[in-house]
């Protein structure tokens, strides 16, 4: 995160005077839990994307061949700066694509 | 009290003087300061101002969205919305209602907005009351607000007038409110001269939109979340204003002087230069009873003065602790209680807190009266005078408060 500004610096009454600032907001550092998309068991059917409540999936124009022999035009995956790590999306995925694993691992 | 005119003021000026309860004193000077939207919901004592303000734009007589809403949560939510908008917003209330509004009040000077509200004070529930003290008052002390208290219908329409400049000033932007007696005054009719309506105007010029307004075409985001990172500083900001607005709050009553030859100083002391016992109190109480108590007591020989409390928040450390700084006892007479409190007058933890600050130690007594409009007598305030001359002999402040008039 950026250095945070003093009482002086902040517009009055914490107005947000310039729109779309939220994505200065790195949310991703509340996550304990990171979503790891399998791209070789994701079918692609956009179900994450359209769950996700931030939305923190990304659909990218990325060519994919699966290890079964599938090609894929797009690839979905996870914006890791703003993933609060719900679990949503990995709730929802049809054919168990996603995985949550922990942030920190306790040794 | 007014203050003996300074200069000549220019004759025009005046308009009429005319037979005002306080609440009609309130409606006039909203009407004069010309306010675009009401949000109001009816209570006792307050009911006849928004009555009024009700009539005026039914009449025409004001051009204002009047917003008749269901609760008085709502009616200053309205009112929070209006201002964020950059409407000049009016709203009044009392006791109840004012508890019902009290999460709204922080969150109206949070977000720095220039609503002025006026408070005729009523006792609180239970037993159910109608009745006027100033409980309601003392419960949102800490709410963030510029607080008033009148103790004449004259000094609440010039106050309101004197509001709506403090509040819309680019170095303050916090909401305001002017509180005096329930009944004593809101109801009781007394002489108010009323100034020309343009006079009034040119004097509260429109400083709505020196802060960033909710406008689609430049969009803003008012009263978003703030994280731990940042709650801290945007209360700041706010804390910091209202201490700041201690100067404008002066600054304008000069220039309210100059204009209106009228002015409020945030203590006004009533024979207190060379008083050893002074009576501190706030409201009608400050300007009739406790005076002519006083006036009483001087006639028996007795040094006594009464230093009256105006401006309420910010309080006006600075200008008591001046005031009392030759007396040998104080008493604060309390119209509220703080129950549980190691002394149970609210205002009286005010004034000896700002005197230990001050590193001014005398006796000094709390005084409990007039709860829900219990006659405080003349007599009482004398006796005061002779209990404060017992208590500078012994040289030690009551460890308890005195509940006057109790039964």
């Amino acid at each position: 995160m950026s250095e945070l500004k003093s009482w002086t610096q902040i517009p009055i009454g914490g107005y947000i005077i310039e729109p779309k600032n939220s994505i200065n907001n790195k949310t991703g550092s509340w996550r304990t839990q990171r979503p790891v998309i399998n791209q070789d068991a994701c079918t692609r059917c956009r179900i994450c994307w359209l769950y996700c409540p931030e939305p923190a999936i990304l659909e990218l124009d990325k060519p994919y061949v699966a290890k079964n022999g599938r090609k894929y035009n797009i690839t979905f995956e996870v914006n890791y700066d703003y993933c609060k790590g719900c679990g949503i999306c990995a709730n929802e995925c049809p054919v168990k694509a996603i995985k949550m694993v922990p942030e920190v691992v306790q040794q | 009290m007014t203050q003996v005119l300074e200069k000549q003021r220019e004759s025009s000026i005046v308009v009429e003087k005319k037979g005002l309860t306080t609440n009609y004193a309130i409606a006039q000077a909203v009407k004069d300061v010309d306010v675009d939207v009401i949000a109001a919901y009816p209570i006792t004592p307050q009911t006849t101002i928004i009555e009024k303000l009700a009539e005026y734009v039914a009449n025409g007589e004001l051009d204002a969205e009047f917003i008749p809403v269901e609760s008085e949560h709502s009616a200053l939510s309205a009112a929070v919305g209006a201002s964020a908008a950059g409407a000049r917003v009016f709203t009044a209330t009392s006791a109840q209602g004012l508890e019902l509004m009290h999460e709204i009040l922080h969150i109206a000077s949070g977000l720095r907005l220039p609503i002025v509200m006026a408070v005729p004070g009523r006792a609180l529930s239970a037993p159910i009351s109608i009745h006027g003290d100033y409980q309601d008052l003392m419960n949102i002390r800490d709410t963030g607000w510029i607080i008033y208290i009148a103790s004449t219908a004259q000094e609440a329409y010039d106050t309101i007038i004197e509001a709506f400049r403090v509040a819309e000033d680019p170095r303050v932007q916090l909401p305001v409110i002017v509180s005096y007696d329930g009944f004593l005054m809101s109801h009781t009719t007394e002489p108010v001269e009323l100034y020309d309506p343009k006079v009034v105007r040119e004097f509260t010029p429109r400083r709505l939109n020196t802060r960033p307004i909710l406008n689609p075409e430049k969009p803003t985001t008012i009263g978003a979340l703030a994280t731990p990172d940042w709650y801290y500083e945007i209360k700041y900001q706010a804390i910091n204003a209202l201490k700041l607005s201690r100067s404008v709050i002066n600054e304008v009553d000069s220039e309210f002087n100059e204009k209106f030859s009228r002015s409020y100083k945030p203590v006004e002391g009533f024979m207190i230069d060379d008083a050893d016992y002074v009576l501190v109190t706030y409201g009608g109480a400050a300007t009739w009873n406790a005076l002519e108590a006083a006036k009483e007591a001087r006639d028996r020989g007795l040094k006594a003065g009464v230093l009256r409390i105006r401006l309420f928040r910010p309080f006006p450390a600075d200008d008591l602790t001046k005031a009392l700084s030759n007396a040998k006892a104080i008493a604060v007479v309390d119209r509220a209680v703080a129950p549980g409190s190691p002394i149970e007058g609210p205002v009286f933890k005010d004034v000896y807190i700002a005197l230990h600050m001050a590193g001014i130690d005398k006796p000094m007594l709390s005084v409990i009266h007039g709860l829900s409009q219990r006659t405080m007598y003349i007599r009482d305030f004398y006796e005061l005078y002779y209990r404060l001359k017992d208590i500078a002999k012994v040289g030690k402040s009551p460890q308890e408060s005195l509940f006057m008039g109790l039964r």
